[in-house]
């Protein structure tokens, strides 16, 4: 079968990858559970990345306010998750004596369903609008969030405004809370590995339904509408139907992301969820390669991990220059140069699809 | 003669000030290759723009194997029978040739989110479907070994190819291909003639813009004749050829 991409399949390369993917929080852990936690950060990226990568690599629809979605995720499970909402208003605490802890495996659904009916809400007024415009917007949109959340502590408060809203539970898998150390006997595993697996199996769970995607009746008609949208339309595609169905499902992943994020910091406030921060993801997808699985998620694993290792390589060159270089800003300063050089030697991405065509003599570009 | 495919009567456009098409009318019967030239400008493509929902028409009724529909949505038209062609190519540059076709099944086929999450028997079933028929229309065409190759890798004569592969996907009433001679050199053009004949030959329906007339004279079983929006001329090829008013269109009066 030649119509699709059809990776490398051999068992001995996923068993390979697998054992490596395991293994990697242990080898993390014993240099410090800060590593692990830059994995876990690595992870919930990933899944952000492959939501995005649906509305911006599949239907090409830049969205430039993705971040809002995450928030929605997050600030939902916050809220259902934590003492806030019993506290502030005293119907709720009557109505829930023991405090409002909703389960994990309740509020993944839930989030997914919030974020992803968001992205429909999104979607339906910026139908019309592509390319640049659209882009405007959907920023606009993520800002609105954001200011929403950082102001709704008044009259009602909802939100705790700026202050954020902590004492979020952390996630119970088979009746052991993640924020707790496991001790297996022959090997103690702390919060942060834990989290890793979580993390990590959802991850794995999230590449796999987006390649099925792909490789579908729905992920070809995203393509078509991103390649032509004209042409995908004469050949019988509701767009409509079809980029409302890209913004939602790419929120819904944001969404669950957001979740997890939530009860693994245990604290949300709106300033995790600025304007830059969906700025990367974007960066993360594109730098990666659009539309192309294993380059996004390579991409998102590169640039959450990054500034973190150049923490490290920032330290000497800081005291080179006697302390006059700042450490955060001689990172954004690295940072932005990496990806200068990745955009001038790659400019599909670091990891493309590949161009499966054999060239012809003859080329010529459709017009 | 056979029962009408397309029977469209009275359609007007205006653009601001230009009345891009005024009064045109034609009736297109199962099994035909029907013709329509003109001069440039005449209002060819804004006619096929018109039928296939892509321009909302100021007037006009409009019938397709003797159903009325209305072109309001490019989509919906695709869906009730017409595929189209481009003047100017407009492929899914990105995806491969086979795919390419296989997103002109997209409108005959049905599976969704959930089928291919959880790659459910009917979404494989279609799915296998769908990439059959698609190689089979690529065959079809005579291009079948590009398959695998990207549409924009494609030389520009089995781009066109590839457009006439993707609009029979959709299994349409009418084919109808807005200049598909446009830039061919002679070689291509006889090939491209060959395979129009074999489409109707296999009992499809074609509506054909042309500039070059003589591909139209040779291939069509009937023409109609626009000039400045207007039908000036409608009947046989040979009849057609022969209109004083289709040579004035086209050679111009003499008097200045």
């Amino acid at each position: 079968m030649n119509w699709v991409t059809t990776p490398d399949r051999s068992p001995m390369r996923f068993l390979l990858w697998g054992l490596a993917l395991l293994v990697l929080p242990l080898l993390l852990q014993s240099m410090g559970n800060a590593w692990v936690r830059i994995a876990d950060m690595a992870l919930l990226y990933v899944l952000l990345a492959l939501g995005l990568n649906i509305v911006v690599g599949y239907a090409g629809l830049l969205d430039l306010g993705f971040v809002a979605f995450f928030a929605v995720g997050a600030y939902l499970f916050g809220l259902l998750a934590s003492p806030h909402l019993t506290d502030t208003f005293p119907w709720i605490a009557a109505l829930f004596p023991l405090g409002l802890h909703l389960p994990l495996w309740a509020v993944i659904p839930i989030g997914a369903g919030l974020a992803g009916l968001f992205g429909v809400l999104l979607g339906a007024p910026t139908l019309r609008l592509r390319g640049d415009y659209l882009a405007i917007v959907t920023l606009g949109f993520g800002e609105i969030i954001r200011v929403f959340l950082n102001n709704l502590d008044n009259p009602v408060n909802i939100t705790n405004g700026p202050k954020g809203l902590g004492q979020i539970d952390p996630m119970t898998v088979l009746g052991h809370p993640l924020s707790k150390q496991l001790d297996l006997g022959w090997i103690e595993l702390p919060s942060v590995t834990l989290y890793y697996y979580l993390f990590l199996a959802i991850v794995l769970v999230s590449v796999l339904v987006c390649y099925r995607l792909q490789t579908s009746r729905i992920g070809r008609a995203w393509v078509a509408i991103r390649d032509d949208e004209i042409a995908a339309q004469a050949m019988g595609i509701n767009t409509r139907n079809l980029k409302l169905l890209a913004f939602g499902l790419g929120a819904m992943f944001g969404g669950v992301a957001g979740v997890l994020f939530a009860s693994f910091q245990g604290f949300v406030s709106p300033e995790s969820f600025s304007l830059m921060e969906s700025v990367m993801i974007v960066a993360m997808v594109v730098l990666g390669g659009l539309g192309h699985l294993p380059g996004v998620v390579l991409g998102a694993v590169l640039l959450s991990a990054l500034p973190e290792v150049l923490r490290y390589v920032a330290g000497p060159l800081q005291a080179l220059t006697d302390g006059r270089l700042d450490a955060a800003i001689l990172r954004q300063l690295l940072i932005a140069l990496a990806m200068i050089l990745v955009m001038l030697w790659r400019p599909r991405g670091l990891w493309p699809s590949p161009e499966r065509a054999k060239t012809l003599p003859t080329e010529r570009q459709a017009a | 003669m056979s029962k009408p495919v397309l029977q469209v009567t009275g359609i007007a456009k205006r653009f601001g000030g230009l009345q891009a098409l005024s009064d045109v009318g034609m009736t297109i019967h199962a099994g035909q290759v029907y013709g329509l030239i003109g001069p440039n400008g005449a209002g060819k493509t804004t006619f096929f723009n018109v039928i296939t929902g892509l321009y909302a028409p100021d007037a006009g009724r409009f019938e397709l194997a003797g159903k009325p529909y209305q072109p309001s949505s490019v989509h919906e038209v695709a869906k009730a029978g017409i595929a189209r062609t481009f003047q100017n190519i407009r492929l899914f540059a990105d995806m491969t040739a086979l795919e390419n076709v296989m997103v002109g099944r997209h409108v005959r086929t049905g599976s969704g989110v959930l089928g291919a999450v959880f790659r459910t028997q009917a979404f494989r079933q279609e799915e296998q479907a769908i990439a059959e028929r698609a190689q089979a229309l690529l065959d079809y065409v005579g291009i079948g070994e590009l398959a695998p190759c990207k549409a924009r890798t494609l030389s520009y004569g089995d781009q066109r190819r590839l457009e006439i592969a993707r609009a029979l996907a959709t299994d349409p009433q009418l084919v109808a291909l807005d200049e598909p001679a446009a830039g061919m050199n002679a070689t291509e053009k006889v090939q491209l003639r060959e395979l129009i004949d074999r489409i109707r030959r296999d009992g499809r329906t074609v509506l054909l813009i042309e500039h070059d007339v003589k591909l139209v004279m040779g291939l069509c079983d009937a023409v109609t004749v626009l000039d400045h929006g207007r039908q000036i001329a409608q009947g046989s090829p040979t009849d057609v050829q022969r209109d004083p008013q289709v040579i004035q269109a086209y050679l111009g009066t003499g008097e200045h």
